[in-house]
């Protein structure tokens, strides 16, 4: 199809890879942030066509993977009560909460059902008045406009039935936190090219001068993320650190105004706590005071579980770039894509399914 | 409304985002809303430059 074979061009893709080589003096750590480029990077191979010198580690940008366990179990509970219809992204179903996940509620008979948008849960409360229809917002800024107009489209059709389960995150905070970690090893960053679309890149300038550090928002197919590494690799060589636009094709400075607005009218920012990372400042959205009714945490008065995550499970690491999937003793093991221990497991783009898509072979070696 | 082709499968697409979308215009769509429209003139200039860097071989 136009604009995604010319983006997956072997031809470029390796020349890009000479011209990084020819780039490159020392070492450097960069990392992407969004979880459909960890996938790209893993399934085209591109990390193995990068210079030795340059390593890239895995962000956390998949929201099925920083939902917090807290919040799964509320959604379990939620979809186990016989008056609630509970539609999610379909590969929420299968992220382990502390008791089971959502495919068990609707395996004991429970009505949970999968959306592709969140317009389709809002058409499923106007179709079913008895019913009361719980959608599970979850999700980065990409989302964010799709929750907030089905909640305004829920409210020009004065449905009573209709709310959600928000746990919605901002992807800057986060950048944010890794930069101010002892810890931190990473030395620039793969901006996500599809949270830029909506909201600009902005954000990521003022990251790139108060931590000088490079950020170079890029694209989700192999050419666009050799390019962003290559755009990288020159800045830090020069001792620059600047925003960089690789995506250029979908993504302006200021985003898409329009879908803004409506974030903007429907959500407020509040802290938000990423699973296997911790409460987080400022990182997340939930809806303004003025759509309280359409909260369901609120509505159905849920209580925080207080669940911990298994020991074994070193996803907080993954998820922060300090350790890759093939470091865990459980990987491959205890915990794979059939039986996920934690969320990077569960989802195509997480990090730790990935790995054990693409390069489980090498591990056993 | 509108209907997009995704390389072949079809789908009703919210377009009130990109209300500059015309018929035949390709757009980047998450969860059922078009997000942005991809700009012709910058997606063929990059190629270009592209093109160039996998010739140089």
């Amino acid at each position: 199809m136009k604009y995604l074979d010319e983006y997956r061009d072997e031809a470029v893709v390796r020349g890009l890879a000479r011209r990084l080589a020819g780039l490159v003096t020392r070492p450097w750590v960069l990392m992407e942030i969004c979880g459909g480029q960890t996938h790209t990077i893993l399934r085209y191979g591109l990390d193995q066509l990068l210079p030795a010198a340059v390593e890239l580690v895995h962000g956390p940008g998949f929201p099925v993977c920083v939902t917090p366990l807290e919040l799964l179990d509320k959604a379990v509970a939620l979809a186990a009560r016989p008056e609630i219809c509970f539609v999610s992204f379909g590969d929420m179903l299968r992220v382990p909460g502390s008791q089971g996940d959502l495919l068990h509620v609707k395996a004991a008979g429970g009505d949970v059902r999968v959306a592709y948008s969140p317009l389709e849960a809002v058409h499923l409360a106007r179709a079913m008045p008895e019913k009361e229809v719980v959608f599970f917002a979850i999700g980065f800024e990409t989302t964010a406009p799709a929750n907030a107009m089905a909640v305004l489209e829920a409210h020009r059709l004065g449905l009573e039935n209709f709310s959600l389960l928000v746990s919605h995150v901002l992807v800057p905070p986060a950048i944010r936190l890794l930069l101010q970690s002892p810890r931190n090893r990473v030395q620039g960053f793969i901006a996500p090219g599809h949270v830029c679309a909506v909201e600009g890149y902005a954000a990521y300038e003022e990251l790139a001068a108060e931590f000088a550090v490079p950020m170079v928002v890029g694209g989700f197919e192999p050419v666009d993320l050799m390019e962003a590494v290559c755009m990288l690799v020159a800045q830090l060589e020069k001792g620059e650190a600047r925003a960089e636009n690789q995506y250029v094709r979908s993504v302006t400075r200021d985003g898409n105004l329009a879908a803004r607005r409506v974030v903007e009218e429907v959500f407020t920012v509040c802290d938000r706590k990423w699973r296997g990372i911790g409460s987080i400042e400022r990182s997340g959205l939930g809806l303004r005071e003025k759509w309280a009714r359409f909260d369901a945490a609120r509505r159905f008065g849920l209580a925080a579980s207080g669940a911990e995550e298994p020991p074994e499970c070193i996803s907080a690491e993954i998820l922060q770039g300090l350790a890759k999937p093939t470091d865990c003793p459980a990987f491959g093991i205890r915990c794979t894509p059939t039986h996920p221990m934690g969320a990077p497991m569960v989802s195509a783009e997480g990090a730790c399914a990935a790995y054990h898509r693409y390069r489980r072979l090498e591990v056993s070696q | 409304m509108a209907r997009v082709s995704f390389a072949g499968a079809e789908r009703e697409i919210c377009i009130d985002f990109v209300p500059e979308a015309e018929v035949g215009d390709y757009v980047l769509v998450h969860v059922g809303f078009a997000l942005s429209r991809i700009d012709p003139e910058e997606a063929e200039r990059t190629l270009e430059e592209l093109r160039r860097i996998g010739e140089l071989t």
